[in-house]
């Protein structure tokens, strides 16, 4: 199938819109009714037909525009995508991750043709056709790791494995829930989860750490995250703040619907064989609320989970100060019957 | 598990002890990449018993035609290595898992220096491809008593980086030299006996060596033993022979417990006590000094037990 892509903007005027079938296929990420964090990861191994669980990378109607939006970001702040150089071999490795799988998983949109060191890559929706020596950097137009996730939607962390624990040690972030790569480069696993609350007590790092140290190649893993944002507005870091912190005051009833977005992560998580680092791809979905009670059992189990939601997560999640609001608004497409198991729609 | 179905390309003796064996895909497909110091667990339907031990990739990591393997004979040992040395033959089909690492290169290292003894040479040989590679400055000390002790001599490239030190000869590896007077920012790998990994570790400390510069995997195959029982929370009662690992009679008995080094070192393995009258003869690296006196955790891939009873949450 050929995706027609969206023209579209994640910032000033916002027309990001999803597509009756992007909203069909959305990662709603509560399979109950409610929510307590935890580590639920899952093998990264297919998934029903046509959901982003399907391919590898995941592409969509948004990629195009996600790809402008990030070029936009990077153009303000280079500093967005990092790498210590002792990364780069895990950057080539990622790199050659991603154009196997996607000239694999989608031959009509990306081809790539490989004589021993010697690549040629073609990316028809970004029109991008390029001749490299893989793993030789002068003979591409920047480093693997930021050639690759120009074109690759979601944020993309390099975790490097030492001392039986995990470092951020380079990535490509412009598309995160309120947090900074330039800040937590360099941080090990359990530095830069610091600020989640209750997760420590649970013993979730412990066991969700043990588990990645563990991690093979050729045996990835995925699980769901999510947040609300005001907006669909992709980079919410914490270095524009200024931009996308006070939208959050411009939440009315009459507009809460169509301005505030679940915000879900697919997080994936893969062994990389040439540098036994872990690549840590992050992709964001965003919908609005309108957009998800279009699916009635969505739209009843949100109200659910945000309603009975302690109230440190609301707060963690960013959305304190308008979760009376939104609760109000769900409640009206909550008629109290039971919601079916699993996340998909009915 | 994570496997590949391989077939046998070459069976090389290379000393009367090691014997090297090739692994390539039968449709001549491409291996995975690995990096160097992965090692693979070899899938060996023996009798009835379906060892698996895990062996360092030797063979070069950017070379996916094929992967290789040095296995040492131990005649001692629960079976594995003489299975290969003996029932193995050129164009078998063997399962081979991909491959693992547990013994990483430090990428962030200035300089390289790797130290070997015995058969715990093998992680380095795709290691020494890789730095080249890289083209990482790195040096190469393997030590023995004799020349004929010296098992992975003859896996060594000639390459002026290699030094070997054989102590019968009159030039016993100086490790206070080796480490005395390397670059700020060197790391140093061990791989060998306990010994070995001791002394290097002792010869560090005392030259002012940051700790996170060292790095070191101990050998570890699952020793044999006396045989012993465990129950499981079902009641079930499993009995493990003298030539079996505790994991090795779980699987036997199709229970499953997930694992990836069978060596002891990765903590796939960790299994709950739920009662242990006796006592627990801890063989891993895994759990903490203090965990193995509680006696509430055990590894079954090397770890057995002596006395009454060892019933296990499984
Ligand atoms: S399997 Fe790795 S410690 Fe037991």
């Amino acid at each position: 199938m050929t995706i027609s892509f969206n023209d579209e903007t994640f910032r000033d005027d916002y027309t990001f819109h999803n597509s009756p079938a992007a909203i069909r296929r959305f990662p709603f990420p509560f399979d109950q009714d409610s929510y307590m964090y935890s580590v639920n990861l899952e093998p990264h191994a297919g998934g029903r037909e046509g959901t982003p669980f399907q391919k590898r990378f995941d592409v969509d109607e948004h990629y195009v525009a996600e790809m402008k939006d990030r070029a936009i970001t990077l153009a303000d702040d280079p500093l967005r995508c990092q790498s210590l150089p002792h990364m780069e071999l895990a950057g080539w490795d990622f790199l050659e991750l991603v154009m196997t799988s996607k000239a694999e998983d989608y031959p009509d949109l990306f081809t790539l043709n490989r004589d021993g060191d010697r690549w040629h890559w073609i990316n028809r929706p970004l029109g991008i056709e390029q001749r490299f020596t893989f793993l030789d950097p002068t003979t591409l137009p920047c480093g693997p790791l930021e050639y690759i996730t120009r074109q690759t939607q979601g944020d993309h962390a390099l975790l490097d494995q030492r001392d039986d624990n995990l470092w951020m040690e380079a990535g490509m972030i412009t598309s995160q829930a309120d947090w900074s790569l330039d800040f937590d480069i360099g941080m090990n696993f359990y530095e830069w989860h610091a600020p989640v609350p209750r997760a420590h007590e649970l013993g979730v790092f412990q066991r969700a750490l043990k588990f990645l140290l563990a991690l093979q190649q050729g045996a990835p893993s995925r699980r769901l995250n999510w947040t609300m944002t005001v907006n669909p507005r992709l980079d919410t870091s914490p270095e524009n703040y200024h931009k996308w912190g006070p939208e959050k005051r411009t939440i009315t009833p009459e507009n809460v619907g169509s301005k505030q977005h679940l915000r879900v992560e697919l997080q994936t998580l893969w062994r990389l064989p040439r540098s036994n680092a872990i690549a840590f791809p992050i992709r964001c979905y965003l919908l609005s609320l309108e957009d998800i009670v279009s699916q009635p059992k969505w739209g009843r189990r949100l109200h659910r989970v945000l309603r009975d939601l302690p109230d440190e997560l609301a707060e963690y999640k960013g959305f304190a100060v308008n979760r009376p609001m939104i609760v109000d608004y769900l409640s009206r497409f909550d008629d109290g019957a039971p919601t079916s198991p699993g996340i998909f729609p009915d | 598990m994570n496997a590949l179905e391989l077939r046998v390309a070459a069976v090389d003796p290379i000393s009367p002890l090691v014997t090297r064996f090739r692994f390539e895909h039968p449709e001549g497909a491409t291996l995975p990449p690995f990096s160097g110091g992965a090692h693979v667990v070899v899938e060996m339907p023996d009798d009835g018993i379906l060892r698996r031990n895990a062996y360092s990739l030797i063979s070069d990591p950017l070379d996916g035609r094929a992967y290789e393997i040095a296995v040492r004979r131990e005649d001692t040992g629960r079976g594995g290595s003489r299975f290969m040395h003996h029932r193995v033959k050129a164009g078998d089909m063997l399962r081979v898992t991909r491959p693992i690492n547990l013994f990483s290169l430090d990428l962030r290292a200035r300089k390289h220096v790797l130290i070997g003894g015995g058969i715990g040479i093998t992680p380095f040989l795709a290691q020494l491809a890789q730095l080249t590679r890289l083209q990482a400055p790195f040096e190469l000390h393997y030590a023995a008593r004799t020349r004929s002790e010296a098992a992975g001599l003859s896996l060594l490239p000639d390459m002026p980086q290699v030094h070997v030190h054989i102590s019968d000869e009159g030039n016993r590896m100086d490790l206070g030299a080796i480490l005395g007077h390397q670059p700020l920012g060197t790391h140093v790998y061990t791989c060998g006996p306990e010994g070995l990994i001791a002394a290097v570790d002792d010869t560090a400390a005392r030259l002012g060596w940051p700790r996170g510069a060292l790095h070191s995997e101990a050998f570890l195959a699952p020793p044999p033993g006396t045989p012993f029982a465990v129950t499981l929370a079902s009641g079930r009662r499993i009995e493990v022979g003298p030539h079996e690992s505790l994991l090795e009679a779980l699987e036997a008995a199709e229970v499953p417990v997930d694992w990836s080094c069978r060596g002891g070192a990765c903590g796939r393995c960790e299994t709950r006590v739920a009662a242990c009258h006796g006592r627990i003869e801890h063989n891993d690296h895994w759990l903490t000094d203090d965990e193995k006196a509680a006696q509430t955790k055990i590894m079954p891939c090397v770890s057995r037990f002596a006395g009454e009873t060892l019933t296990l949450d499984l």
